[in-house]
């Protein structure tokens, strides 16, 4: 081996500095983030922008435009919304509960649905508080349950209520005068007082058309049922209220299960399950007639289904009556660099003029009372479904709304349960042993 | 022929040689030694920096916190061995099994197949030759996510492509994501659309290696293009079948991003788990359910199924061609 030593020292100086590349590539991030906090203070000039991290499908939150107006008379604060993806429980809810848990990656302010609030009520170290801010004052705004929602354990207010659920059925008025069925919503509505009542009128219709089936899928009504029924049986759904495990003794659970049975045994599903990209273009393309509608649904089914299904769809009572599905509210996360702002973000999006006007553009019914109470509000028709009254339709369900308790590990187990639901749709699932498989997979996720 | 006059004159010109003889020096006997012993270390060891950094401590805190019950919203308690015991006795993970070797198979095998067989057909005098061998490995360099999305649609149950070519043959609409079967079969062609140009490539660069003049003999002795394959062929790729057969267990059975976007980027893998595979397990109990030590016992029985599925094919390629 030939030694050249000069050769030996440009080795060695090649050498050197790979490793000093290395390091530096470790130590660049100690750099950059530094650089990030010692830029905050100074950023106070230039606008600060404040991200709001949504979830659902269509419209979702119905944030455009209010968004859009703030932005366009606010030079200091901007307003960005993240809509991360249309699925909270399993792809919105897990992401930021981890990104809550690490301290970064989360949004100024973020929506929570209900089903999420109760592992966000156990954590008050994630949370802004939000009265340090002066929201503490908006109590008045509130039912006593949305405002106490946005509790944690201890008191601490972390979260503002946005909308609140309520029911009615969509259904599309074309396809029932195909069916030979009236299409005025009263007389839809009378035509189905109870559940029973509207399977019978989904086996008229589907006997008179066959390319479109009756609803989408079972999982949707199945949530419908269960609300109501919870509000039947203590106000309690998958847990009681000290976090116990009661899918097998809560009648609700029962009752909804068996609906969605008969639903998909009766093949009156078009088996698709809720906020999935095939169920989006079956709104569309019209594969089902008949969807169970919280108000949050309306801005969901009218961006679903683009102009095109303008008019053709309407809005009726819930066999039933009544229920509450969904809901949520905004909460700023500890993590955030400019709590100050966000706050101001959350309560102008909470506000009763902006409640009020989302659910006049969109259909998500407020949760703010003053909203809830504006004539506006009560008097409010929606273009997309034929000009129905969905003031008169929800505030009567508004009225008469009882908060279910959820519980912590809400999320898991409605997830798995959905699965079942769905399994029973797609005929993996055997009738002959659903309930039970049902049962196992809610104790299996509650672990 | 340069490197060799440069390095005369030095040697001349300068007395370094009979320098380190003659005076000790510690610095530079320190830096010979470093230039002969240490800088071949030091060269290589960004390389394994990084694997200590990113694969090595991973590896190990996996399989320390495989051993408590981790749960990213509540308390780390120590179970010893309690995650593996629980594990195996979870018929969800046992599915999972099921599925990821069930679609390893329905996947692999065939795509090994093809890809031989088109490397033995590209390794012929054809025309348009470099252009046709670009063409099979084009599938490679599109993303999985785009291939799974666009297949996605085309096993759509109620407006796919697929179902609409098979109504016309009388078959009935086929529930691609419900059935078990049909989203294997599903699935597997996704993989093997985008990889089986890879490893044809790959076994065609193996065949290159061959000498021509054992084909040449072999002719001579009026040896068959088939006796040819089957004699010389195989037997001298057994080196790349090998490696091939290796590579692919690792990624068939840590398949991920195809059965995931199957469902819509969702970990659940069909209603009642019908393609779930073992990284999907994972992923779900760890990044859904937030149960980390679990996920980290079941990461680690991945390994071991990798381990046991990899020496099983090592074992048998290594007989493939007859034993030397």
């Amino acid at each position: 081996m030939m030694n050249n030593p000069r050769r030996g020292k440009l080795l060695a100086i090649t050498a050197v500095a790979c490793l000093g590349l290395a390091a530096a590539a470790c130590s660049s991030s100690n750099t950059s983030s530094s650089g990030g906090s010692s830029s905050a203070p100074s950023a106070a000039a230039a606008p600060v922008e404040i991200v709001v991290d949504t979830f659902g499908g269509g419209s979702n939150f119905g944030y455009k435009n209010a968004i859009e107006k703030w932005n366009a008379s606010h030079t200091d604060i901007k307003i960005k919304e993240d809509h991360r993806t249309d699925q909270f429980e399993q792809e919105f809810w897990p992401q930021m509960i981890q990104q809550l848990q690490a301290g970064a990656g989360a949004g100024d302010v973020v929506g929570i649905d209900e089903g999420g609030m109760g592992l966000a009520a156990a954590h008050p170290e994630w949370w802004t508080d939000l009265s340090k801010y002066g929201l503490a004052g908006r109590e008045g705004d509130y039912p006593a349950y949305k405002w106490g929602g946005g509790k944690t354990a201890d008191g601490m207010l972390f979260g503002l209520g946005t909308d609140i659920g309520g029911m009615s059925v969509c259904y599309r008025s074309d396809l029932f005068k195909k069916a030979g069925l009236p299409t005025n919503r009263d007389e839809v509505a009378a035509l189905w007082p109870t559940w029973d009542d509207f399977l019978k009128i989904g086996a008229q219709f589907q006997a008179k058309v066959k390319d479109t089936k009756f609803v989408d899928g079972t999982n949707t009504l199945y949530n419908v049922v269960l609300v109501q029924e919870a509000a039947k049986n203590g106000n309690v759904m998958y847990f009681d209220k000290s976090n116990q495990l009661i899918v097998d003794k809560n009648p609700a659970v029962k009752t909804a299960f068996d609906f969605a049975t008969k639903l998909t045994q009766q093949n009156l599903t078009a088996k698709m399950r809720n906020f999935t990209p095939e169920w989006s273009t079956g709104t569309q393309k019209g594969a089902f007639a008949v969807l169970g509608c919280p108000s949050w649904m309306l801005g969901v089914v009218s961006g679903n289904a683009g102009d095109g299904g303008k008019g053709k769809w309407d809005v009726a009572n819930v066999p039933g009556d009544g229920g509450n599905w969904g809901g949520s509210w905004l909460a700023v996360p500890a993590q955030t660099k400019h709590p100050a702002e966000a706050a101001k973000v959350a309560d102008y999006l909470t506000s009763t003029e902006v409640e009020a006007s989302i659910f006049k553009d969109f259909g998500n019914m407020p949760s703010n009372s003053k909203s809830l109470a504006d004539p506006s509000v009560q008097s409010a028709t929606n273009p997309f479904f034929s000009d129905a009254p969905i003031g008169q339709i929800f505030a009567k369900s508004a009225a008469a709304l009882q908060p279910v308790y959820l519980g912590i590990k809400h999320a898991q187990v409605k997830n798995a349960i959905e699965s079942v639901v769905q399994g029973i749709d797609d005929r993996s699932i055997p009738f002959d042993t659903s309930w039970q498989k049902l049962v196992d997979d809610a104790v299996k996720a509650a672990g | 022929m340069s490197l060799h006059l440069e390095s005369e004159p030095a040697a001349r010109v300068g007395p370094p040689r009979r320098g380190r003889h003659g005076t000790p020096s510690q610095g530079r006997s320190f830096r010979s030694w470093f230039d002969l012993r240490a800088m071949p270390y030091a060269l290589v060891s960004p390389y394994f920096l990084l694997f200590a950094a990113f694969g090595l401590f991973p590896l190990a805190f996996t399989l320390y916190y495989s051993l408590f019950k981790y749960d990213l919203t509540g308390t780390v308690e120590w179970t010893g061995l309690g995650n593996y015991t629980k594990l195996l006795a979870d018929s969800d993970f046992w599915n999972a099994v099921v599925n990821t070797v069930a679609m390893f198979a329905i996947a692999t095998v065939p795509q090994l197949l093809l890809a031989l067989f088109l490397a033995n057909a590209l390794n012929k005098r054809i025309r348009g030759r470099l252009f046709i061998r670009m063409g099979v490995l084009l599938p490679l360099v599109t993303s999985v996510v785009a291939v799974a999305v666009v297949f996605t649609q085309l096993y759509g149950r109620d407006w796919g492509l697929i179902n609409w070519i098979l109504s016309h043959f009388g078959v009935e609409k086929i529930d691609w994501r419900a059935e078990r079967i049909p989203s294997w079969i599903a699935i597997s062609t996704m993989v093997d659309w985008r990889w089986t140009g890879y490893n044809a490539i790959i076994f065609l660069a193996g065949m290159q290696t061959i000498p021509k003049d054992l084909y040449e003999a072999a002719a001579i002795d009026g040896a068959s293009r088939r006796r040819q394959f089957w004699q010389i062929t195989l037997p001298m790729l057994r080196p790349t079948l090998i490696f091939v057969t290796l590579i692919s267990t690792i990624g068939g059975l840590t398949l991920f991003a195809e059965p995931t976007t199957f469902y819509n980027g969702n970990v659940e893998g069909g209603s009642v788990h019908q393609f779930q595979t073992v990284a999907m397990f994972i992923v779900k109990e760890g990044f859904r359910e937030f149960n980390y030590g679990y996920a980290a016992a079941a990461a680690w029985l991945l390994f071991l199924l990798i381990l046991i599925g990899a020496l099983i094919n090592f074992l048998f390629v290594r007989r493939i061609g007859g034993s030397k």
